[in-house]
């Protein structure tokens, strides 16, 4: 036997004694690993199923109801309070997600791609917001919506989060790897900057634009402390300040508190579910860059 | 328009960049940094947002000092952090080292992990208070009482609500942490681990001598994301209190509540001002914690 010859036979044992284990070993990981999945969406899983169970069934710990019923949703939507709150989430979800994405990058494509005097001050400026957080800033907010009247409006709810200087510098980022010489070639072409921007650079940073809008939407669908500052009357409640108040009314129903609690969530699981991959590739984009 | 044409390119450049950045300055001048300043400046007055505003000097400091609430209240956040962060920086790190190892249904297992982190804080506040709920009601006591095991007074005990309202906090962003934590795995070199496997080195030992070393970024980026998450924690806290918010007792009590309160319950507007002038100077520490870990790098 040559030595290669003992090298390759002890290799084929080395297989044969390792392989199986090793199956074994990714069978049980895999099993873990779907164990720890399946218990991370219980919660999710069980605020569906009390949603559509009746009062009665509801202390059961099973999680396939009985009888499934959607009179919860009937009760919950019927004096229109959800509906509201839905329809005003989606309203200040969506413009601010809009704003976001015209002037963040707007502002990122300037920074990036301008040489002006006063540059670097802007970027430095803008980056340090990035260190107040929003809990120091909610009081002097109140007392500006309060002087100007803009309690209690749409407006009111979502001037504060109209640019950030997260989405900004995301953008900025993005924009670096767009070659300048696409730039030039606009303007050799009569572009204004306008249209260079809108034309050119934008959808080339589409990538971007959708991981800036998920973080944008999402973070604003969910946002609870200043909407639950600035609004007072019911109707100008979001989701999130509605449900909280809804949970203590509601006070031991606890299946309308699923409900409720559901509602406000299936949309951004149903979205989630549809753009998965693409949501997750945002996240990572958005988390590492940004 | 004459006036444009004449100018230069690069004065034209100047002039362009400035309409672009004319309204985001107005921005975040009038939104952010009068506010910042205005923040500074109440929390050396006395004001109930009804009368005058009167200067006091550091006086709600020195009441915030002498102030058991406070205390208590920087202990609680201090806390939710001491746990939070640690034990969900090593649950995600266990789940994305060993979910970066399977192929089988990866996108679905994955799926799985990251579906919690598209939930609203308050929607699963509310879903975790029922399940801490006494038997008949909670399933968790529920599930412990089918079994024989004596209930356990989640929400209502001074020692244990505090976790009680951190678990939620700290499930819904662990699918997060585990898809940074993947692509920072991704991001490792293969060759590193060809190398070690010619020199036939135990997984121990690359774990920790080739992943965690080549994963620092990741976690300095995980750990202060979440710090400043846990530092910031309010959503969680309130909903799952709303009957008497911050309690029993003022045991889940964090700071940011307590500003809420200060400011919106009590109208205490100086002495609001002042707490969050403390959060603020956490928060900069926690920065400029991760500024200089990334340096040294």
């Amino acid at each position: 036997m040559t030595a290669t010859d003992i090298r390759a036979s002890s290799a084929t044992l080395d297989r044969s004694a390792v392989t199986k284990p090793r199956n074994m070993g990714q069978i049980i990981r895999w099993l873990l690993l779907f164990i720890g999945g399946v218990l991370m969406v219980m919660p999710i899983a069980y605020m569906i199923s009390t949603s559509l169970k009746w009062p009665h069934e509801v202390y059961n710990v099973n999680l396939i109801p009985q009888e499934p019923t959607i009179e919860n949703y009937t009760y919950v939507l019927e004096d229109g309070r959800f509906y509201w709150w839905f329809v005003n989430s989606i309203i200040i979800a969506t413009i601010t997600t809009i704003s976001n994405l015209l002037f963040d990058s707007l502002v990122g494509y300037t920074l990036c791609k301008f040489r002006f005097p006063g540059r670097q001050i802007v970027f430095i400026a803008i980056l340090s917001t990035l260190m107040i957080p929003t809990e120091m800033l909610v009081i002097p907010w109140y007392l500006m919506s309060q002087s100007l009247g803009w309690l209690d409006s749409y407006w009111g709810i979502m001037f504060p989060g109209l640019m950030t200087a997260f989405g900004t510098f995301l953008m900025k980022q993005f924009f670096e790897s767009v070659p300048d010489d696409f730039i030039e070639a606009a303007r050799i072409d009569g572009l204004n900057e306008l249209q260079i921007w809108w034309t050119v650079a934008l959808p080339l940073v589409k990538p971007a634009l959708a991981a800036l809008a998920i973080f944008v939407f999402l973070g604003n669908w969910t946002a609870f402390l200043w909407p639950l500052i600035v609004t007072n009357s019911v109707e100008m409640y979001t989701i999130p300040v509605g449900l909280s108040g809804f949970g203590d009314e509601a006070d031991v129903a606890w299946e309308l508190i699923m409900t409720g609690a559901a509602i406000s969530t299936i949309p951004t699981l149903v979205v989630f579910l549809i753009f998965q991959r693409f949501i997750i590739r945002g996240v990572v984009m958005a988390g590492l860059k940004g | 328009m004459r006036l444009y044409s004449n100018l230069s390119i690069k004065q034209k450049q100047i002039v362009w960049a400035w309409a672009f950045l004319a309204l985001p300055v107005l921005f975040y001048g009038i939104i952010r940094f009068y506010p910042t300043g205005t923040a500074f400046v109440i929390s050396f007055q006395e004001w109930n947002l009804l009368g005058d505003r009167t200067w006091i000097g550091w006086v709600n400091y020195v009441e915030l000092l002498n102030d058991p609430v406070f205390w208590k209240v920087f202990v609680n956040t201090f806390e939710y952090l001491l746990i939070g962060t640690p034990l969900s920086l090593v649950v995600s790190f266990v789940i994305a080292y060993h979910l970066d190892k399977l192929r089988f249904m990866h996108g679905f297992l994955r799926m799985l992990y990251f579906l919690p982190f598209m939930t609203s804080a308050v929607a699963m506040a509310w879903v975790w208070r029922w399940f801490y709920q006494d038997v008949p009601i909670g399933l968790f006591n529920n599930l412990l009482a089918s079994v024989g095991i004596p209930q356990i007074a989640f929400l209502n005990s001074t020692t244990n609500a505090l976790p009680a309202v951190l678990a939620p906090a700290v499930w819904a962003g662990l699918g997060f942490q585990v898809i940074i934590f993947m692509a920072g795995l991704r991001a490792i070199p293969q060759s590193y681990y060809e190398a070690a496997k010619i020199d036939g080195v135990g997984w121990w030992t690359v774990l920790t001598q080739i992943t965690i070393p080549l994963l620092r970024p990741t976690i300095v980026f995980i750990v202060v994301f979440s710090s400043i998450g846990f530092l910031r924690i309010f959503d969680h806290v309130f909903n799952m209190t709303t009957n008497n918010p911050g309690g029993p007792l003022n045991s889940t009590k964090p700071l940011v509540l307590m500003i809420y309160d200060t400011a919106f319950n009590g109208f205490n507007m100086g002495y609001a001002a002042a707490q969050t002038v403390v959060l603020f100077l956490i928060l900069l520490l926690v920065s400029l914690a991760q500024l200089w870990l990334l340096r040294s790098d």
